[in-house]
């Protein structure tokens, strides 16, 4: 606790690093108590969802609720396991809506940045900008249309489809973030590469990859995050329980359409959903950080 | 863009195929964007001036469905609730976001594994997150209120989502626990972009942390400030998960949100015409919204 309290004190002069110093090392102490009170806080509502989700099913609807399972149990999971469709239908429906959108961004965005930030060409300015569009486009606004559109060309209920929505408005940013990316390739490289006779898509393939993998995992990161968890447009687009997404599935439950289903199995199914993103948020944090400092925000 | 051909020759059809294979590579985002969003823009204009039943003869209707906006008592309604919920959640995250930001600028041990903690809950979905919420605010079965009584802050059990007032109050606090993380970042990377020697002039020029707060840390991240506020802006003027799980717009249509009228018209009732002319209308207000907003603060950077 003390030592990171030093550092700020270097530069101080002798009598100010004195006075400082003792008013500081408590400050500091209260503050990490105080932040680490708070992390609880914003830890709880997931720790008590899990905890509950491994409670009886009789457990988790008793009344008064208990801070702590009485008895520990799998019952919650067996009974979101074989709801509807069965589980395993819905995890599979979102897995593969996330897997096509992560793909179409990543492919659209690569080409795209790589574009944008290589090549000099009339109406470059205008094609980017178009290309930001989504961004101050919000796509509740325009679901309606797409909704007709996918209408009559009968894909409104699959997951193809959705999957372009998503692509969209997962497009400027990611578009954004690779532009700048391959802004920040050295040009020479890739200059000595053309001279040993190297395509652009060659390029783009043996050099460039490898320098901007950060930016790409970024990318796919979000795309996966977004699409895994996206309510709205799914909920319009996806209107049989085939088809139904996690998130679609866990508010038919709340909703109580496909059948009684207690509390504790919605807990279970929402721990469900949120474990994926949680755990790969985690192990990639430092892409998901900077993926949204990067190049946004600079003062 | 300045190509070296070392040798020399042949510059010019090499420049002008580089022109070419640029536009080739941006090509397919051109082409989706401009089928995607340009098109169904388009038709949402178009369809703004007819009436477009799901099944059915559809009818040219002129300004009929934006003269009908007028009289449509529960539009203007979720529209001022809507504010009412942008108006009292804005300052709540802005305000969370900048003092979490404070505290784990650093400086002390395991700062890493609480901004982790505070940001967790931004890559939940807004889906798990309502449905996890309405279930610790349930009036009987509810650690809310459990926690609430345990403690002697209320007596009896509280139904929550079941009053306009108290809805509202549930549902920002859940909004801010889920969001604010990303805001909190935002920020953050603002402050440290200040350079620390200016912040150890003005300490040792004798000014206390809250005076450096109000006159360094806030006129220097006044981008991420801007950023933050067009975010949550926008983000809660087009809120409809959270209403449509945790209240489904109840008590008495009292919490419908404007996308969950615009939702409501074109996929409950199918007058997706008037659906249409709604969200025009939104899309118009936002875009007001975000360019008013970013002026706003550039004004204030050069005045």
């Amino acid at each position: 606790m003390d030592d990171g309290d030093r550092l700020n004190l270097d530069s101080g002069g002798v009598t100010q690093m004195a006075t400082l110093g003792l008013r500081t090392i408590s400050t500091v102490k209260l503050r990490w108590l105080f932040a680490f009170f708070l992390a609880l806080a914003f830890l709880f509502p997931i720790v008590w969802s899990l905890l509950n989700s491994f409670k009886t099913s009789a457990g988790a609807s008793a009344v008064p609720t208990s801070y702590w399972p009485e008895e520990w149990s799998l019952e919650n999971y067996g009974a979101i396991w074989s709801y509807g469709r069965g589980l395993a239908v819905y995890t599979w429906n979102s897995l593969v809506l996330a897997v096509l959108t992560v793909f179409g961004t990543v492919v659209l965005s690569m080409l795209g940045g790589y574009g944008f930030a290589r090549f000099e060409f009339p109406g470059r300015n205008v094609l980017f900008f178009l290309c930001l569009l989504p961004m101050l486009v919000p796509y509740q606004t325009i679901l309606t249309p797409l909704f007709v559109i996918a209408t009559r060309l009968e894909i409104h209920n699959s997951l193809l489809g959705l999957s372009l929505v998503y692509i969209l408005f997962q497009l400027p940013f990611s578009l954004f973030l690779m532009r700048n990316t391959f802004e920040s390739v050295p040009k020479e490289l890739e200059e000595a590469a053309v001279m040993d006779g190297c395509g652009h898509i060659g390029i783009l393939r043996h050099i460039t990859f490898s320098i901007v993998k950060p930016g790409l995992i970024t990318v796919a990161l979000f795309a996966f995050i977004n699409s895994w968890n996206e309510f709205f447009a799914a909920l319009l687009f996806l209107n049989s329980e085939d088809s139904f997404t996690l998130p679609i599935v866990l508010a038919t439950i709340r909703a109580g359409q496909l059948g009684q289903v207690d509390w504790g199995a919605l807990q279970a199914g929402v721990i469900v959903s949120i474990v994926p993103c949680m755990l790969l948020f985690l192990i990639l944090q430092r892409h998901y950080i900077e993926g949204l400092t990067g190049g946004a925000v600079k003062e | 863009m300045n190509e070296k051909t070392s040798a020399g020759r042949s510059v010019a059809p090499w420049r002008a195929s580089r022109k070419l294979i640029g536009f080739l590579f941006v090509l397919p985002s051109v082409v989706f964007v401009l089928v995607m969003l340009v098109t169904p823009l388009c038709l949402t204009i178009w369809m703004s001036l007819h009436k477009w039943p799901l099944f059915g003869e559809i009818e040219f209707a002129g300004w009929r469905n934006y003269s009908k906006v007028l009289a449509d008592v529960q539009f203007w309604k979720s529209l001022w609730f809507t504010t009412e919920y942008t108006l009292t959640v804005t300052p709540l995250i802005l305000g969370t976001a900048f003092c979490l930001a404070l505290l784990v600028k650093g400086g002390y041990r395991n700062v890493g594994l609480f901004r982790t903690a505070y940001f967790l809950p931004v890559v939940i979905g807004f889906a798990a997150s309502s449905l996890l919420w309405v279930w610790m605010l349930n009036d009987q079965l509810g650690i809310v209120n459990r926690i609430l009584l345990d403690l002697g802050i209320i007596d009896a059990p509280v139904v929550w989502l079941g009053r306009k007032s108290t809805a509202l109050l549930s549902i920002n606090l859940s909004i801010v626990w889920k969001v604010v993380g990303l805001s909190m970042i935002i920020l953050l990377s603002g402050m440290q972009a200040i350079s620390r020697e200016i912040i150890e002039a003005a300490s040792i020029d004798g000014a206390g942390s809250l005076r450096r707060i109000t006159h360094i840390t806030v006129p220097m991240i006044r981008r991420s400030i801007a950023l933050v506020l067009v975010i949550t802006v926008v983000g809660s003027y087009l809120a409809f998960d959270h209403f449509y799980i945790m209240t489904r717009g109840g008590p008495q249509n009292e919490t419908i949100t404007a996308v969950y009228w615009i939702f409501t018209n074109s996929f409950t009732y199918f007058k997706m015409g008037y659906g249409a002319a709604l969200s025009m209308i939104l899309l118009v207000m936002l875009l007001v919204l975000s360019v008013a907003q970013i002026r706003l603060l550039e004004k204030n950077q050069h005045g």
